[in-house]
């Protein structure tokens, strides 16, 4: 267990160096999205399934998707052909494929031993039997309950709280962005190169 | 107990939130600068996790969800500003920003 941590920790650690580095936003943001699968493996090794499956889909999917359509808006008018062939060389994309290989080879071992082993004393007695995939899933059971039990009891007002400053993020980011083109108007004699781009951007687009 | 020390944990939470600092403060790049942010909030989330593990209790993960919140909230607006800054000021450069200073 414990070395598939290191193996997780050193993943998230070289992906996160990546992404710091890298001189394009979009490999960096590929980077970005290995180093938040690692992480989410080493919640799962450290005894927190729900939390990773959290990571998974909220900073490894939605978080993503969110950066990625802002650099599609923010690069749009750019030479895209250039672009499509440098995603084709191997040096873009083989380190990402080696990091994603190793975090894949660690979810195969850890579901053909069933679940994580040896995180509480209950679990090593399962994983010493035959027993092991059930005793697992039932742990992890048990946690998610216990998690949702204590977000709703004494965590209610910050559940609501969260949703209040959802709310919030929501409406700022629409106020923000609901009258970018009025604003282009505007401004067109100072940000001259934004308005032909975006029209190439449109134009281009079968 | 966890079969992973959550001092190593913890290590590798530090680990990350150094480099995510390293990267607010080397790059210029607002998205750059936002993925740093990004990677600075899950490394304290990391922490919060390896603490809850180390005591058997649910609320380091109660805290993560909170702050998963917080980041989901926080990379809208901030995208959303970025957005703004580079129709606006057409750079993406932080440093370009001294329209307040000048």
């Amino acid at each position: 267990m414990t070395v598939l941590f290191y193996i997780a920790g050193a993943v998230a650690v070289i992906a996160t160096g990546m992404v710091i580095t890298r001189r394009k936003a979009i490999h960096a943001l590929l980077y970005l999205v290995v180093s938040f699968l690692a992480l989410a493996l080493v919640f799962y090794v450290l005894g927190a399934p729900f939390v990773a499956a959290l990571e998974v889909i909220v900073y490894a999917g939605a978080i993503m998707v969110l950066f990625l359509f802002a650099l599609m808006l923010i690069d749009a008018g750019r030479a895209e052909e250039a672009r499509e062939r440098d995603w084709m060389r191997p040096r873009a994309w083989i380190v990402p494929s080696v990091l994603s290989a190793a975090l894949l080879a660690e979810v195969v071992y850890l579901l053909a031993r069933g679940g994580v082993p040896g995180r509480t004393a209950a679990g090593a007695a399962a994983a010493g039997g035959a027993a092991g995939v059930g005793g697992a899933a039932g742990e992890a059971a048990a946690q998610v309950k216990a998690v949702g039990i204590a977000l709703f009891g004494p965590y209610l007002l910050g559940v609501e709280l969260a949703s209040i400053l959802l709310l919030a993020g929501l409406v700022a980011a629409h106020h923000l962005t609901v009258d970018l083109d009025s604003e282009d108007g505007e401004t067109a004699g100072a940000a001259d190169s934004g308005a032909p781009g975006r029209t190439r951007q449109k134009g281009g687009r079968p | 107990m966890s079969a992973v020390d959550p001092v190593y944990a913890l290590g590798l939470a530090g680990v990350l939130f150094v480099l995510g600092l390293l990267g607010v403060l080397v790059r210029r790049n607002i998205i750059f600068v936002l993925a740093s942010i990004e990677i600075m909030v899950n490394a304290a989330g990391l922490a919060f996790l390896a603490a809850g593990a180390r005591w058997g209790q649910a609320d380091g993960q109660v805290m993560f969800v909170f702050i998963l919140a917080m980041a989901a909230a926080e990379v809208a607006v901030g995208l959303a500003l970025a957005l703004r800054i580079r129709r606006r000021f057409n750079t993406l450069d932080v440093d370009d920003l001294r329209k307040l200073k000048d």
